[in-house]
């Protein structure tokens, strides 16, 4: 129930217009049109920003496009910034950001997935009453459960450090991020599969029931190759997601260890200084960077995976 | 030698019993089709055979052992299912060794057995190619193939044919009751289509709200229903009934305006007593034409509306106050309007309680 | 009746037991132990916690044993900036509910008239969705700057007393978070209401255009009452991130100028993790919960009332 409202919007419907410039036209597309200038505006205006001397910023006006091009923002954005007292710009943050965004990318897709092959197809007692919380658990404001969290996390942390007899930090580490995004991408992610599992025909998971295939089985030779694009659908929300997380990434983290978005905030809204509004903008688009190229490069199944965030299952 | 057994089966979904107390015997190398309209429970009673729904209670036999919970690869049991249920992304070799691979059989074995299910079923030149490449016909032949692989003595299948159409229907009809006089199986084989229960089985187990109405051969449950249900979901045109008295002696069935002798009605418990009752005449048993005095009941009546078909032609009529269909020759010449005299042996018709709806 | 008498069969094995209920689907369940934590452990048991603290003196620690009832929730509601961030959830809520909706509707109607370029639009309309609210507030931050962004540009264009600065403007800076909040996630709403547009049946167009019935008018009477759905989907949406409202605030304004941009959700994390005054936190957050619910109980209830889901 969730993918068919996004694959119906396929082709246009409603009357078709007759005349190409009749005042309906006009107004039809002048709305468009200034609509789009409004959607289009901030990207042209950091675009241009960044692409610009500081002198040329502080005389002309933002919407005018550089006179003299000079990357020299970005390469400064990229490599030299500072955040406090590093100062070797965003580009340690882009490498925090990579190494939280692949394990919880793969670990909360792994686990969602399994839970919503369970929940569809081997359903049992209470299963649903698990799921429905899950649900509605994803309605919480992360306000409230967050502070229990971090003790849990540094609990966990003491736990397996007795256990293995090294020193094991999840409080302040990457790993501790990761169960984080793990647990706060279940309840979308877990729908997404379910209700994707839920549409292949029953038929063929008792076939390969009476075949002798196990749930392992089932899972790994007929459900996931089935499934690969259910799971491009999961990456692109979770990488995006996760991506642009700054909340966990500030109370999960430490400064060695901030992800880009935080970095960036403290860089852009930093009051030491003078303010480097070129600078400050190439770190905008380099941030915003990743998943603009996700969102071009996937087209429909963005939309697609947004949409499936949407419905309720 | 009985082959499987089901034993006092009984399944609840939550608070709803879906089958209750159901008792059923297949003899080995019998073909069992399971008729119903749909929700009468036999999908259900089929996948509680494969094990694919836990029961509530009972027992199911399988060649000789309990195998009520065992697991349906377990069960020495191969299944064909109404949609295919093809692996999508596996070959069609893939899919006939699938099962043979998480039995871990042999390389060599699983090879043999796929080339010779391959030939029973004439699919080797799909071998190499994805299901979504293939006809409807060749995939349910492949299916089929899946469960021929398993060297299993009882298949079962679930609605095989009703995703086919009408023509390859007819085709694979044939096939399936050449397969199984090949094979020798015993098969269990549902369907809500008449024509294929009639064609393929060898007994007809005809269920209705979880409990099977009559276990017979199709000539049986055709000739001798075993109440008023069976009667009318058997047989197309649906047979005519008429509601009204038997009388004292069981010499005569009366309505409201026309009585029908009974002479010679075979009943199925002693002689007739008097009782109100239904009286169910087949469409096909009426007589038209020169023949028409030699039946003991002949009345005149009025062509209100008439289908020709072709091979014979449906006439509509009102016959002592119901409505009335019979069959005649597709030669006949007829016109709504027209007064035919019609002749038949209500004693080869099927009577029963009017309360209970039994066969009397 | 005829069945089959069941006497007689050779069970050349003793039956089968029937197996525990409790190892049913086992490996099933043993799978399902992640989602069941995150279900017990941190959506019930996490939120419990901190309700329970909420009502406690907690300061730089969790104080379980030290009740205090409702001290807490009357502080907060006897501090300024809680009131003035709640008062600015409530316009930016309101506002954004509204806006988006129109705006979201509107532009997907206007998609949806068979236009040229159709995806090149929702292309644009959609991808400041893609974008973190960082990266929004930052870029807002800049184009609404008085001394370089809009104002300025206007004011050198010769509309010397054109005056437009909601991030320096104490009274109107929550506007200015709104335009930016819009920018960010209309297009999203655009997206579901197109879905919603074309899931509507052809024929009913057609069959207005047969009685005449004007096209605008089709849209009040007909398709929007048949979008109820979708309008209830993208209410309970546009809602919940309501509430959620904190990066887009921390990067465009920092709350300022002064306290006058902030919000619940910037209140809750300052209190819990910068001024150590936990119990603030948790009757703060706890406050945040209660009004999720009172839009989600009123929509489950709708949605889900009477009818027993499968």
């Amino acid at each position: 129930m969730t993918d068919a409202t996004a694959n119906k919007g396929v082709t246009p419907r409603g009357a078709k217009p007759r005349r190409r410039l009749s005042p309906t036209n006009i107004m039809l597309y002048g709305t468009l049109f200034v609509a789009s200038v409004y959607y289009l505006l901030p990207l042209y205006v950091m675009i241009v920003t960044s692409l610009k001397g500081m002198p040329e910023i502080r005389l002309g006006n933002v919407f005018s496009p550089p006179v003299e091009v000079t990357f020299e923002p970005w390469v400064k954005a990229w490599a030299e910034a500072c955040t406090g007292i590093n100062c070797d710009g965003l580009s340690r943050g882009f490498w925090n950001s990579v190494q939280i965004l692949v394990p919880s990318v793969v670990i909360s897709i792994a686990i969602a997935s399994v839970n919503g092959y369970a929940l569809s197809l081997w359903k049992f007692k209470g299963s649903e009453v698990f799921f429905t919380i899950l649900i509605f658990g994803a309605f919480i404001p992360y306000q409230v459960m967050i502070y229990p969290i971090v003790i849990l996390l540094r609990e966990a942390g003491d736990v397996l450090s007795a256990m293995t007899g090294t020193k094991i930090r999840l409080m302040g580490s990457v790993w501790g991020l990761v169960i984080v995004h793990t647990i706060f991408g279940m309840p979308i992610l877990t729908l997404l599969f379910r209700n994707y599992f839920a549409s292949v025909p029953e038929e063929l998971f008792k076939a390969a029931r009476v075949d002798g295939a196990g749930f392992w089985g089932i899972y790994f030779r007929i459900m996931l190759p089935m499934a690969l694009p259910i799971f491009v659908v999961a990456m692109i929300l979770q990488v995006t997601g996760i991506w642009n997380d700054f909340l966990f990434g500030v109370i999960f983290t430490k400064p060695e260890t901030y992800p880009m978005t935080v970095q960036l905030n403290n860089i852009v809204n930093s009051v030491q200084g003078v303010k480097e509004y070129n600078v400050n903008m190439a770190a905008t688009l380099l941030t915003g960077l990743v998943p603009l190229i996700i969102y071009f490069a996937s087209g429909k199944l963005f939309v697609r995976g947004i949409a499936a965030g949407a419905v309720k299952g | 030698m009985t082959n499987v057994t089901v034993k006092d089966l009984t399944l609840e979904f939550g608070a709803v019993r879906v089958l209750d107390k159901l008792n059923l015997e297949i003899e080995e190398g019998e073909f069992l089709v399971l008729l119903g309209a749909s929700g009468c429970g036999k999908s259900t009673l089929l996948n509680c055979i494969a094990g694919l729904l836990d029961i509530t209670d009972g027992e199911i036999h399988i060649g000789g052992r309990n195998v009520t919970w065992e697991e349906p690869s377990e069960r020495g049991i191969g299944m064909v299912f109404q949609s295919y249920a093809l692996y999508p992304q596996m070959t069609v070799e893939g899919n006939l060794s699938f099962g043979l691979k998480n039995a871990k059989v042999p390389k060599p074995e699983i090879a043999e057995r796929v080339a010779r299910a391959a030939e029973i079923l004439q699919i080797e030149p799909l071998l190499k190619r994805k299901p979504a490449a293939l006809s409807g016909g060749q995939r349910q032949r492949v299916a089929i193939g899946r469960a021929l692989v398993r060297d299993v003595d009882v298949f079962l299948f679930d609605e095989p044919l009703s995703n086919l159409d009408a023509k390859l229907r007819a085709d694979l009809r044939v096939e399936l009751k050449l397969l199984h006089q090949r094979l020798q199986n015993t098969m269990i084989y549902v369907t809500h289509d008449q024509v294929e229960a009639m064609t393929l089985a060898d007994r007809i187990a005809i269920m209705r709200g979880g409990v099977v109405q009559q276990i017979a051969s199709p000539a049986e449950v055709y000739n001798r229903p075993s109440n008023k249900y069976v009667a009318g979901f058997i047989g197309s045109p649906t047979i005519n009934f008429f509601e009204g008295d038997i009388a004292e002696g069981g010499v005569e069935f009366a309505t409201a305006d026309t009585k029908m002798p009974l002479t010679g009605y075979e009943a199925s418990q002693g002689a007739l007593s008097a009782r109100p009752a239904w009286l169910g005449i087949r469409p096909e048993s009426v007589i038209t034409g020169t023949d028409v005095d030699t039946q003991p009941f002949t009345t005149e009546i009025t062509v209100e509306l008439f289908e020709a078909m072709g091979a014979d032609t449906l006439v509509y009529t009102t016959l002592a106050g119901t409505p009335f269909r019979f069959r005649m020759s597709g030669q006949a010449r007829v016109a709504a309007g027209d007064t035919l005299r019609i002749g038949f042996d209500p004693a080869q018709g099927s009577l029963f309680d009017k309360t209970t709806e039994e066969r009397l | 009746m005829a069945v089959t008498d069941s006497g007689g069969t050779e069970s050349a094995r003793t039956p089968a037991k029937k197996p525990n209920r409790l190892f049913k689907n086992l490996t099933a369940k043993l799978a399902s132990v992640p989602m069941i934590l995150t279900a017990i452990v941190v959506f019930i048991g996490c939120t419990g916690w901190t309700i329970y603290h909420s009502f406690t003196k907690s300061r730089l620690l969790p104080a379980p044993d030290k009740w205090v009832g409702l001290d807490q929730y009357e502080r907060l509601w006897s501090t300024r900036r809680w009131l003035v961030s709640i008062e600015n959830l409530a316009i930016y809520g309101i506002c954004s509910l509204v806006l988006s909706l129109v705006i979201g509707f509107t532009l997907a109607a206007l998609l949806d008239r068979k236009i040229r370029g159709e995806s090149v639009f929702r292309t644009i309309f959609l991808y400041p969705f893609a974008l973190s609210f960082i990266v929004t507030g930052l870029v807002w931050q800049w184009v609404l700057n008085p001394d370089f962004g809009i104002q300025s540009v206007v004011q050198r264009w010769g509309w010397e007393s054109f005056t437009f600065d909601p991030l320096n403007n104490a009274d109107i800076v929550i506007y200015g978070i709104l335009i930016a909040g819009i920018w960010q996630g209309s297009g999203f709403i655009m997206v579901i209401m197109l879905a919603g547009l074309r899931g509507i049946d052809e024929d009913i167009w057609k069959a207005t255009r047969v009685e005449g019935i004007p096209v605008w008018k089709t849209y009040i009477v007909v398709i929007i009452p048949m979008m109820r759905p979708v309008f209830v989907t993208a209410l309970v949406l546009i809602a919940a991130g309501i509430i959620k409202v904190y990066d887009l605030v921390v990067a465009q304004t920092s709350g300022g100028p002064g306290i006058s941009s902030e919000v619940p959700a910037k209140y809750v994390i300052e209190k819990m993790f910068q001024s150590q005054n936990l119990g603030q936190g948790f009757a703060a957050s706890t406050m945040m919960l209660v009004s999720v619910l009172v839009v989600l109980i009123p929509w489950a209830y709708l949605e889900f009332g009477g009818k027993r889901r499968d």
